[in-house]
């Protein structure tokens, strides 16, 4: 459920990048700010809320583990690297 | 006209006394070289999310973050944030996430060093190599010319007038500057010489002081840009003013095509594939190195873009100065404004940001040809076993060295289109992105299947590439008609959608990988247990 929740929003930003309603929209946020650069650095933001929001729910377990569970038989990259 | 010494060399001090303390970085990172091939090509995994966060985002910040950005935001007004950054914000992290931190897993465990190495692996074929060898190559080469021109613009725009009558030209805005062709080759030397001595720990840490220093002088050259064209007492008045001053069609996107902005999505993939970046990710110490870039990306790109986006759009305002005239290549409005808005200490070190930034992702791309050329071709065809430890990183250090000559050489001839070639280059690493995914997700991607993708991609790139004037024209679409309306997309989603076509079908029709290479990398035990997972199943698309 973690992960499809996660994905689901990931491919909802995805959408809601493609802003269409600030297409032609000329305001100034606070008088500086183009409304449609404002929205695009709030997505930004919005992605990094997402990535850690990712990295706290379903981070792969184990990888360090598997990374390290080396199998010497079929690699020769490994003795390669390791001369 | 006398000029003091300060105004007329500043510049030129500030930007040869930078490059002199990159040098002494490199050096110092030198001496904690433990000898061997992987602490040379891979710093020893040894590399924390900090330096990760950093030498990761240095090197997909190219010239193109803080010159091209501010020149496209000039010519296009605020689309380009939306186009290149938000959306780069997005699908570099997940890239990170999916791609990275596995490759990274299955790097540890089976020793890989390039991506040619876990291709030759994954899809049982030695051959692969031979093929995809000239792809990334002939990929990365205008990519690293687009940094080694971009310097000696750099530079010559930023000092000009130092050598009046030595290096006099008939413009205005270079005239008396330090050449094109001499820029470049200091530039190329001094990341030769850091990249030489230091290998990937040098490249790490150079990247890490060179990012912090293009965002620091990022920031920097928007308040002070902003201040001078403003006028005005406090920041958020002179922000005001000269946004307000900006025509209308800046600040929207109503000049650029909803379809092509969409199908601009696809381009930011290219990271998935980006040599130099397999490269990187192997250097992380462990899986939780990755947590910190995944996370930061995002803001970072909007710390160095938003500022560089809204100078862009500022240099099409009433307030700026007729003269000098501006410059009629969008790349140089940045250096430009610089030059014109603030005096020789600050300018000085706002070109040593530019010229961090373009830096920073010449250094690893660089390495990453030099470790290719050596590692795939030379000591996979010779003999490993031929080639002590020592002898694989003396061949990795001429390489560089020829690289290196060899992209100066190729920047000195007349490249009017270089920077056309940015944006097809990422269109070429982002077709392949189907094939990466595949290898790591999908168990029944065949040899044949990674066969047709990689061929299919090469020969819809060229046709389209050849009917885009060879890049000349930029505003080259595919337009593809639907309901009776037609519709303009980036070249990249015809390409990447041939690619995910060809490999799908062909693997489905072909002789499927052993059971042992499935084995291998999606038995149980291995790192493929994490990241794209559904209600804790496998997170391969097909079940075994």
């Amino acid at each position: 459920m973690r992960s499809f929740c996660i994905w689901f929003l990931v491919a909802g930003l995805l959408v809601l990048h493609q802003d269409n309603w600030f297409w032609t929209d000329s305001t100034l946020v606070f008088g500086f700010m183009p409304v449609g650069l404002l929205y695009h650095a709030v997505i930004s933001f919005a992605a990094a809320c997402l990535w850690f929001a990712a990295i706290l729910l379903i981070w792969p377990s184990g990888v360090d583990q598997a990374a390290s569970s080396d199998d010497p038989s079929q690699n020769k990259n490994q003795e390669a690297a390791e001369t | 006209m006398d000029r003091g010494f300060g105004e007329q060399f500043g510049e030129l001090i500030i930007i040869s006394g930078y490059l002199l303390l990159l040098l002494c970085l490199g050096l110092a990172a030198s001496r904690l070289f433990r000898g061997t091939r992987k602490d040379y090509l891979l710093a020893s995994h040894s590399i924390g999310p900090f330096l990760l966060l950093m030498s990761l985002f240095g090197t997909t910040m190219t010239a193109f973050a803080l010159v091209g950005s501010s020149g496209e935001a000039f010519k296009v007004g605020i689309g380009v944030y939306g186009m290149l950054a938000s959306s780069s914000g997005i699908i570099h992290s997940l890239c990170f996430f999916l791609i990275g931190i596995k490759l990274w897993s299955l790097g540890r465990r089976h020793g890989y060093t390039t991506q040619i190495q876990f291709f030759r692996d994954r899809l049982e074929s030695d051959r692969i190599g031979l093929l995809l060898f000239p792809i990334l190559v002939g990929l990365v080469i205008p990519y690293l010319l687009i940094g080694v021109i971009a310097s000696g613009t750099v530079i010559q725009t930023m000092t000009s007038g130092a050598f009046p009558e030595l290096f006099a030209t008939s413009n205005p805005a270079t005239s008396g500057g330090v050449p094109n062709w001499l820029g470049s080759l200091a530039t190329c030397l001094v990341v030769l010489i850091y990249v030489f001595f230091g290998g990937m720990r040098g490249t790490a840490w150079a990247n890490a002081f060179q990012t912090i220093v293009f965002m620091v002088l990022g920031i920097l050259a928007f308040h002070v840009i902003a201040t001078q064209l403003g006028g005005e007492a406090t920041l958020l008045e002179n922000l005001r003013k000269v946004t307000s001053a900006v025509p209308e069609n800046k600040l929207t996107r109503m000049e650029m095509s909803k379809m092509r902005f969409f199908t601009y999505l696809l381009v930011p993939l290219s990271v998935g594939m980006f040599p130099h970046l397999f490269q990187h990710w192997l250097t992380a110490r462990s899986a939780g190195s990755f947590k910190l870039p995944v996370v930061a990306h995002p803001i970072f790109i909007m710390i160095v873009w938003v500022p560089c986006v809204l100078i862009g759009i500022w240099a099409t305002s009433s307030l700026i100065p007729e003269k000098p005239p501006l410059p009629s290549n969008p790349n140089a409005i940045l250096p430009f404004l610089v030059k014109t808005q603030t005096g020789p200490l600050l300018g000085g070190l706002l070109a040593a940001g530019i010229l961090a930034a373009i830096m920073s992702s010449l250094d690893s791309q660089f390495l990453c040809l030099g470790t290719i050329f050596s590692n795939d071709m030379v000591t996979h065809y010779y003999g490993r076993e031929k080639v002590s430890d020592r002898g694989q990183i003396l061949l990795a250090r001429i390489f560089i060295v020829a690289i290196v000559a060899i992209t100066y050489l190729l920047s000195l001839f007349p490249q009017r289109g270089v920077f056309n070639l940015g944006v097809w280059c990422f269109s070429g690493f982002a077709s392949l992105f189907p094939l990466v995914f595949a290898a790591l997700y999908w168990k029944r991607l065949s040899k044949a299947g990674a066969y047709a993708a990689i061929l299919t991609t090469i020969i819809v790139w060229s046709v389209l590439f050849f009917l885009s004037d060879f890049g000349a024209n930029r505003e080259y679409a595919v337009v593809i008609g639907w309901g009776g309306m037609t519709y303009e997309t980036m070249p990249v989603a015809t390409i990447f959608l041939c690619s995910l076509v060809a490999m799908i079908v062909v693997s489905l029709c072909s002789k499927p990988p052993s059971e042992q290479t499935v084995a291998k990398f999606f038995s149980v035990s291995s790192p493929l247990q994490g990241g794209l997972q559904m209600e804790g199943k496998s997170p391969t698309i097909e079940e075994s």
